[in-house]
């Protein structure tokens, strides 16, 4: 039985009691002489519905989970698996195979050895559906006589009803927190194993970063494990290259469309600007590699620099910048917009012209707006992945200058996390570890931009 | 320039002036035929008034008569309203400023503006009276600089209550205080008029009281014209008063004129407040 | 009195010397310049766009079409016959390939092309013609024409780069009106392959659609229902606020991050479902629930008071309220944000790479459970091919991914502009 099947099963159940408590409840109501019922039937419905539903899918899910054990063991445990290897891929692809045939999605094995097994699967799938069905069953009868001996004409069902949505609410909010708390703690576990291989200390501090995938196993040498370079190339193509990039470019943006721009031409421009910001970004990386990064080695060629990298910071940074310019500039929109029209009319009644006031009056005001709006782009720009990905470079290298090759955090976590390292090799857990450091970091400049923002609102509010 | 600091109060000003005809002498500015758009709208129909730097001209009316926006066309602040449109002339000193050749940012240089709510900018106290200084480059040195900050201040009557935080922010100042700052801020760079609207609408009375004894020292050194609901303080400060209606101008003279004797039956309405 | 009026007005105020007008001058100038570096930098970024827009489409265009060679092939003298019972295509094409499909094709390009001509016909090409066949069998009767794709060396000589030996040949055969590039409808509705004349992105395309069904079935509700418990029912207390900056931050946490969920958590649940869109699909919709939350929030926020005062003065009750009356009203509001928000999912590669999305998926998947890839993810992999063929596919696959992209926006926007009230 599938999983499709068995929700759907569950579903017709509660439709049926649905409608039994339904009809019931508008017995109530004739008996009553027509008169109003605590709660309309409707209600009455709605609450044995929900008894059947809600404790049939916990089960079913609870047991979609162990009914897959339990076939295998019953497999296992059959003679014919007595000849199945020990460990190891053959085992796996046989079973899968025999499994396959035994629920009718492939014909015929290929392997002749897992035919035996089929038999075995099938008579284990038919056990455990029939069982799962018969306690499906259950539980919904269950459910629905517990609810049917509820309803009563002065029974307020609603108020249950209201109760039970409003749980549901709860809980889809908590998914968030939840959310939060998985990357937490899947951050949390993997890079303390991590540190348990590599000292704290030599990750931070270290300089060189030159992991090996098929030899460090659970046993690195810490030497290898040193992120400042990974961290100084983030620090530089994300916040020195993109932000020079960025930030003026998108603030004479805002300004320009916020204060000098007909509206007319306004509702042309800002659109473009949001196609800029809704380019994704595995095309401006293509784009960088294919199209920047040449043009930026053959220039530098041109100016006489030996042997430019084809992977240069510099090409990363600046496709990055450009990809970040809309949201610096809708954040600096929005932050000169907030600021109050007599204060811009307090300037020009002075004689101040237009420039004056803006440079004088309307940033300083907007700054906090726009420092956090810059924050999250920072925020934006380190834990970007694809540009750097596709047109940085492997190479961990603490370096200044713009047209040598270097490798981000980004990068890097990417790198170890595709290749062929175990998941228990010290650098699939390194990837991690570099994951909570990012983590963090942008935790941190989002918790503190999100606060001033609310704060710059309140202000002027 | 220190005797205007002991100057007669108000009332007795009023006196002093009350038999002086009002087409003696050049008036500072001179609106004929002011009309006022927003889009279609007319919202000032056919005024003409004329401004004198020794008297305190008042504007009165009901609200939505049109006071502000006839106020914001005496400086082009309406410039910034899109829709809103002017048409007629208004002449400072003889020169329209409507005129092509007119600069806007010279002419709100000459006639400045205080607004109804306080509006100091987000800066220290010292940096928002130089500010028009500085953009208009009319100090050299920082001394000079300096020297402006302390006079205007002092003529705004600040200078004793905020010469030891100069380089507080503005807008931790009281409301009243905040509103002198702005005047100040107005008379740094040495306008001719100064236009007010509402200066006091948002003060308590004992700051309202200081700002009208600020008004009566400043009367004489520039042309002033405030925009006022209070008809006490109209008859306090000003020695002209024009009162509009529906965007027109009903009635102009003596301020004590039109409060004792007025011609029009709807000003004798709205000041005996039948209305507005 | 008398003394203070004039000596005011005798001075010659700063605002009327000639100093003050000459800087007058200069203020303008800078103000002129301001106002250029501002549009400079509006027209700056338009240009960005439109140089990349402009390039992709200029590569992309040759990624439509593939390089094919013109071959009659006269089944009269090779006669082929359909199994009648025949249940599907495969067994079509293989009973073919017995009845050496493969050698017919290669003795028409012979005859056709010469003998150096036909070694350049694709390897492949002879399934390309069983399949044509198995959808119409009359066209295994008598004289045909089938436009062949060719291999990789003859499709990058006929574009004038690759071995200069093959040039001559490539402009023999184009002369003669064997060799063109033509439309390559099939670049809609194939795989991914390891030859770029073979290519096509329905399979990238197919796993795009499953994985964004997964992700919508997933944040839209409980995207919505977080969004009303925050707006409608919750109490102001330390919970919410954690709840509150849970979905602020999670909006602007790397996406990257997201993957590293994925792959610790939802590939340690479900080890054996590693590259199906279910789990891709999972992880976009966490990454995308917050952004539904955000617009969600705000869109009820515009819904005015005095619509649920009215619900509530006539007896509803606060759940009926909200579904009754304000959910509706707020609607065009979320879907505006969820379209945003699934556009960004759908051009999301960074995530996907880390839970394993990126296995080379020759056949579209058929369920949610399937290997599969997406779309971005197909982009990448082609562009880290060296083949030039693949420059052009990799750019064609982008110009689709925008196309999509832009429609969502577009929808995005209309229903913005379409159902935006002032109350
Ligand atoms: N920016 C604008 N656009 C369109 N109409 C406007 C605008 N500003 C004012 N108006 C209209 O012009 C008329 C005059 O407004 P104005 O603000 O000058 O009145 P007021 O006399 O200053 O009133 P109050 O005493 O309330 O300040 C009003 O009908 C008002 O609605
Ligand atoms: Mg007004």
């Amino acid at each position: 039985m599938s999983a499709s099947t068995l929700i759907l099963l569950v579903l017709g159940l509660g439709l049926a009691g649905w409608l039994v408590a339904r009809s019931r409840a508008a017995m109530f109501r004739r008996a009553n002489g027509g008169k109003r019922i605590a709660s309309l039937p409707n209600y009455h419905a709605w609450y044995a519905a929900l008894w059947i539903v809600v404790p049939t899918l916990l089960f079913a899910l609870v047991w979609s989970q162990i009914a897959d054990n339990l076939v295998i063991q019953h497999v296992l445990a059959s003679p014919a698996a007595a000849d199945l290897p020990a460990f190891g891929m053959q085992r796996q692809t046989m079973l899968t195979e025999a499994r396959a045939v035994a629920t009718g999605a492939a014909p015929a094995v290929f392997n002749p050895a897992a035919a035996d097994l089929v038999e075995p699967f099938e008579e284990a799938l038919t056990r455990y559906n029939i069982i799962g069905m018969v306690v499906t069953l259950l539980i919904a009868l269950a459910g629905g006589a517990w609810a049917f001996l509820h309803l009563k004409p002065d029974f307020r069902a609603h108020t249950r009803v209201e109760r039970a949505v409003l749980s549901l609410l709860l809980i889809a909010s908590l998914v968030a927190i939840l959310t939060t708390l998985g990357i937490v703690a899947s951050l949390v576990f993997e890079t303390v194993r991590f540190f348990g291989m590599v000292n704290p200390i030599d990750f931070l501090t270290g300089v060189n970063w030159s992991p090996n995938p098929m030899t460090d196993g659970s046993n690195p040498d810490p030497e290898r494990y040193g992120a400042v370079p990974l961290f100084w190339g983030t620090f530089f193509i994300g916040v020195v290259i993109a932000m020079i990039v960025a930030i003026p470019m998108g603030m004479m943006s805002a300004i320009y469309l916020n204060q000098y721009a007909a509206p007319r031409v306004r509702t042309w421009l800002k659109p473009a600007l949001e196609i800029l910001a809704g380019v994704p970004t595995v095309v401006y990386g293509y784009f960088a590699a294919l199209t920047i990064a040449p043009a930026i080695r053959d220039i530098a060629l041109a100016l006489g620099v030996q042997n430019p990298s084809s992977e240069s910071a510099l090409a990363a940074g600046l496709v990055m910048g450009v990809m970040i310019i809309p949201f610096v500039s809708s954040m600096a929109d929005d932050s000169i917009a907030a600021v109050p029209q007599a204060m811009k009319d307090g300037s020009l009644a002075m004689g101040a012209t237009q420039n004056e006031t803006i440079k004088r009056v309307l940033v300083p005001a907007a700054l906090p707006g726009i420092v956090a709006g810059i924050m999250l782009a920072i925020s934006r720009a380190i834990g970007e992945t694809m540009i750097v990905v596709m047109a940085a470079s492997a190479t961990a290298r603490l370096s200044a200058n713009p047209l040598e090759a270097m490798t981000t955090v980004t990068y890097q976590i990417v790198a170890n996390l595709t290749g062929e390292a175990s998941m228990d090799s010290a650098s699939t857990l390194a990837a991690f570890a570099l994951g909570f450091v990012l983590f963090l970091v942008t935790l941190v400049l989002n918790i503190i931009a999100l606060r001033i923002v609310k704060r710059f609102r309140e202000a002027y509010e | 320039m220190a005797d205007i600091a002991d100057s007669p109060l108000a009332n007795q000003a009023n006196k002093s002036l009350e038999h002086e005809n009002i087409e003696t002498g050049e008036p500072k500015m001179r609106a004929r035929d002011v009309d006022v758009y927003y889009g279609q709208k007319k919202a000032i129909d056919s005024v003409d008034i004329d401004v004198y730097t020794e008297f305190v001209t008042a504007f009165i009316g009901p609200s939505g008569c049109g006071k502000s926006t006839f106020l914001r066309a005496l400086n082009r602040m309406n410039d910034t309203i899109p829709s809103a449109r002017v048409t007629g002339t208004i002449e400072l000193d003889g020169e329209d400023i409507y005129a092509s050749g007119m600069d806007v940012v010279q002419l709100r240089a000459r006639v400045g503006m205080v607004f109804q709510k306080p509006n100091p900018f987000p800066k220290s106290i010292y940096d928002n009276i130089a500010y028009g200084p500085k953009i208009h480059g009319l100090a050299e040195t920082k001394p000079d600089l300096d020297n402006i900050v302390e006079k205007s201040l002092r003529r705004a009557g600040l200078w004793e209550e905020v010469k030891d935080r100069l380089a507080d922010s503005g807008t931790a100042l009281s409301g009243g205080q905040q509103q002198r700052l702005c005047i100040a801020r107005a008379i740094a760079v040495d306008p001719e008029v100064i236009l007010m609207d509402e200066p006091c609408s948002a003060l308590d009375p004992i700051a309202t009281a200081k700002i009208e004894e600020l008004i009566d020292e400043l009367r004489g050194r520039y042309g002033i014209v405030i925009v006022t609901h209070s008809m006490q303080q109209a008859a306090r400060v000003s020695q002209r008063t024009a009162f509009f209606h529906l965007g027109n101008l009903v009635e102009y003279g003596h301020t004590s004129d039109i409060f004792t004797n007025p011609v029009e039956k709807r000003t004798q309405d709205y000041i005996t407040g039948r209305y507005g | 009195m008398s003394n203070v009026a004039t000596s005011g007005s005798e001075k010659v105020r700063p605002t009327r010397t000639a100093a003050f007008e000459a800087r007058l001058k200069k203020r303008y100038a800078a103000e002129r310049r301001f106002k250029a570096v501002g549009l400079g930098a509006i027209v700056f970024s338009i240009a960005v766009l439109v140089f990349l827009l402009v390039t992709m489409a200029l590569n992309g265009l040759g990624g439509f079409q593939r390089t094919e060679l013109r071959v009659p092939v006269d089944f009269a003298n090779a006669p082929v016959t359909i199994p009648a019972n025949a249940e599907d295509e495969r067994a079509v094409v293989q009973s073919l390939e017995r009845q050496g499909m493969r050698d017919i094709i290669i003795f028409s390009a012979e005859q056709a092309l010469g003998e150096e001509g036909a070694t350049h016909v694709n390897s492949e090409a002879w399934r390309l013609v069983a399949q044509e066949i198995a959808a119409d069998p009359s066209l295994a009767r008598g004289q045909q024409e089938f436009w062949l794709p060719t291999d990789e060396d003859l499709a990058s000589a006929y574009a004038g780069d690759g071995s200069a030996d093959l040039q001559p040949l490539a402009r023999r055969l184009a002369e003669e009106g064997h060799l063109s590039d033509n439309f390559d409808s099939g670049f809609l509705s194939r795989s991914d392959a390891t030859d770029p004349q073979l290519v096509g992105i329905w399979g990238a395309l197919k796993g795009s659609i499953l994985t964004m069904i997964v992700t919508l079935l997933l944040a839209f509700p409980i995207g919505v229902l977080a969004a009303l418990y925050l707006e409608e029912y919750a109490p102001k207390n330390r919970w919410t606020d954690l709840i509150e900056v849970s979905i602020n931050n999670l909006a602007a946490v790397p996406s990257i991050i997201f993957g590293l969920l994925g792959l610790a958590v939802f590939l340690w649940i479900f080890p054996s479902y590693r590259s199906a869109p279910l789990i891709g699909g999972m992880t976009l919709a966490l990454m995308t629930m917050p952004v539904i939350v955000i617009a969600g929030r705000n869109a009820i926020k515009a819904v005015p008071p005095s619509i649920r005062d009215g619900a509530l003065a006539i007896g509803a009750s606060p759940v009926q309220v909200v579904f009754h009356h304000v959910l509706p009203l707020a609607l065009p509001g979320i879907l505006t944000g969820t379209i945003i928000g699934m556009a960004r999912a759908l051009g999301e590669t960074a995530p996907l790479l880390l839970i394993g999305m990126r296995a080379f998926v020759s056949s579209p998947p058929d369920g949610f459970t399937d290997n599969a890839t997406v779309l971005p993810m197909q982009i990448f992999l082609w562009s880290d091919e060296i083949d030039r063929g693949f420059v052009e596919r990799t750019s064609a696959a982008i110009i689709v991914l925008l196309i999509f992209l832009l429609l969502m926006n577009g929808l995005a926007i209309y229903l913005r502009n379409r159902f935006e009230k002032k109350w």
